[in-house]
């Protein structure tokens, strides 16, 4: 119900977001004892949470931003403990596997690509350290026998993995609303005023307040931030992808484009498209990408594909999250990022006990959107 | 468990289920040749392992799959059968070959 203007706040946040990077913080806020509201739209939403592909992924990640790679590293370090908690708190495995993963490359100029790509990102100044591997075609059939002899080898980083981010996203509903966060679906939000000690939203229902704000609705974002002095310049990117029936367990190991879920079926993924907000599916971009996915594993030509559906991520100008608080209107955060499944630790275990905090600590500026404003140089 | 009933003039066709020759007619769905031919189940599940057969008869349970000439997970209630089809029940999940 909402409150009558003259009482305090109901909530000591409001979430605006209920995908998978608004519940993680709000699951992560209600583990830290705070009153959550999550208000999200209805079915109406662009929901990329729904369409993901579902990697928990670190290797090739933050070239040009060291800091990104860092924080993806501590995600996937927390990812085990968050499915443990999810498990036992809901009953919901989330289905996540750390055994590594794999990006293959179809020539020997891809090799030499990934390879160069991967030696200037270690090289990077501050860049965190963890372990990865190029092999070549004999090395990764030892791994993974299936593959095809277009194959001419691979990255390898024992730190990644996948899992179902659908049940993830179920666990962090279920999760976030047993700690006692309110999940407010069909609140789109309109209007947003800070004011005295917090925030009032206007809503489709009617009116929330609460002490602080956590902006985290992905492609809403760009159009609430600047109620709050905050900038958001995303757009979204579109990806496809490709499910086959279920079939008996070939693939040990989840490649970047191709991955056997822990139900049978394979995904092949992901092209990445600049199509605005129009997630239709093309049987140009299908072709291509089921033709990459035969090329690496042969056998994948007998397998029927079940169904395909496109996705759109919430991509900023450099391809790097923002985390950003409010300088005209304190209490008031925003955070967005294109791997809500990946980040989905650090979001609940380690960002969310900052916003609790009510402020994010100096090791979260390079994150700010401010970084945007600088003029490109020539 | 079922019968078929009195049509007149329908020309026999030939088709060997799990290998076993079996005399379908012609316009029968693949589906509604293994009803007859006594094989309500023609699969097991690909999560549960229980077993399934042919139930909505009309495209819509995807409860009838069945490998149909080599093919996997075909429906069989929309391809209708032909001369020398092979169908072969499926037992859980479909294995690809090397």
């Amino acid at each position: 119900m909402p409150a009558p203007e003259t009482s305090p706040p109901l909530f000591d946040v409001a979430v605006v977001g209920g995908g998978l990077v608004g519940t993680a913080i709000a699951w992560g806020l209600a583990r830290q004892g705070q009153r959550v509201a999550v208000l999200d739209e209805g079915d109406v939403a662009i929901r990329p949470s729904r369409g993901n592909f579902a990697l928990v992924w670190l290797q090739s990640k933050g070239l040009g931003m060291p800091a990104y790679a860092a924080w993806t590293k501590h995600s996937t370090d927390l990812w085990t403990g968050l499915a443990a908690e999810l498990r036992e708190e809901t009953g919901i495995d989330v289905a996540y596997e750390r055994r590594g993963g794999f990006q293959l490359a179809l020539s020997e100029a891809e090799v030499a690509a990934r390879a160069a790509m991967q030696r200037r990102l270690h090289s990077q100044p501050d860049m965190v350290v963890y372990p990865y591997e190029m092999l070549d075609h004999d090395a990764v059939a030892r791994m993974l026998p299936a593959i095809g002899p277009e194959v001419a080898g691979g990255s390898y980083c024992p730190l990644d993995g996948h899992c179902n981010s659908l049940r993830l996203l179920r666990a962090l509903h279920t999760g976030m609303q047993r700690r006692g966060a309110r999940y407010l679906p069909e609140h789109r939000v309109e209007h947003i005023d800070p004011q005295a000690g917090g925030f009032r939203l206007r809503h489709q229902k009617g009116e929330l307040h609460a002490g602080k704000l956590v902006l985290a609705s992905g492609i809403g974002n760009a159009r609430l931030a600047p109620m709050v002095g905050l900038a958001a310049p995303v757009r979204p990117q579109r990806g496809q992808i490709v499910v086959t029936e279920r079939l008996r367990p070939f693939l040990p190991y989840p490649v970047a484009t191709i991955r056997q879920t822990d139900d049978g079926t394979v995904l092949l993924g992901d092209s990445q498209e600049e199509a605005g907000l129009d997630d239709s599916v093309g049987s140009e971009v299908t072709a291509v990408i089921a033709d990459r996915a035969v090329r690496m594993f042969p056998r994948l030509a007998q397998a029927n594909v079940v169904r395909s559906w496109a996705a759109l991520r919430v991509m900023t100008p450099d391809g790097f999250p923002i985390y950003d608080e409010s300088q005209t209107a304190p209490g008031a955060f925003l955070a967005t990022c294109h791997s809500g499944v990946t980040l989905a630790a650090s979001h609940a275990l380690a960002l969310a006990p900052m916003l609790a905090g009510g402020s994010l600590p100096a090791q979260m500026r390079a994150f700010t959107a401010r970084r945007f404003d600088v003029p490109p140089t020539a | 468990m079922f019968r078929r009933l009195p049509e007149p003039a329908v020309a026999p066709v030939s088709i060997t289920i799990d290998g076993m020759p079996v005399e379908a007619r012609e316009g029968d769905s693949v589906a509604a040749a293994l009803l007859a031919a006594g094989h309500a189940r023609c699969r097991s599940s690909s999560v549960s392992d229980a077993p399934r057969g042919p139930y909505c008869m009309m495209g819509v349970c995807f409860d009838c799959l069945v490998e149909i000439d080599g093919a996997a997970n075909r429906q069989a209630c929309m391809v209708r059968v032909a001369p020398g089809m092979r169908v072969a029940t499926q037992d859980g999940r479909r294995e690809l070959r090397a």
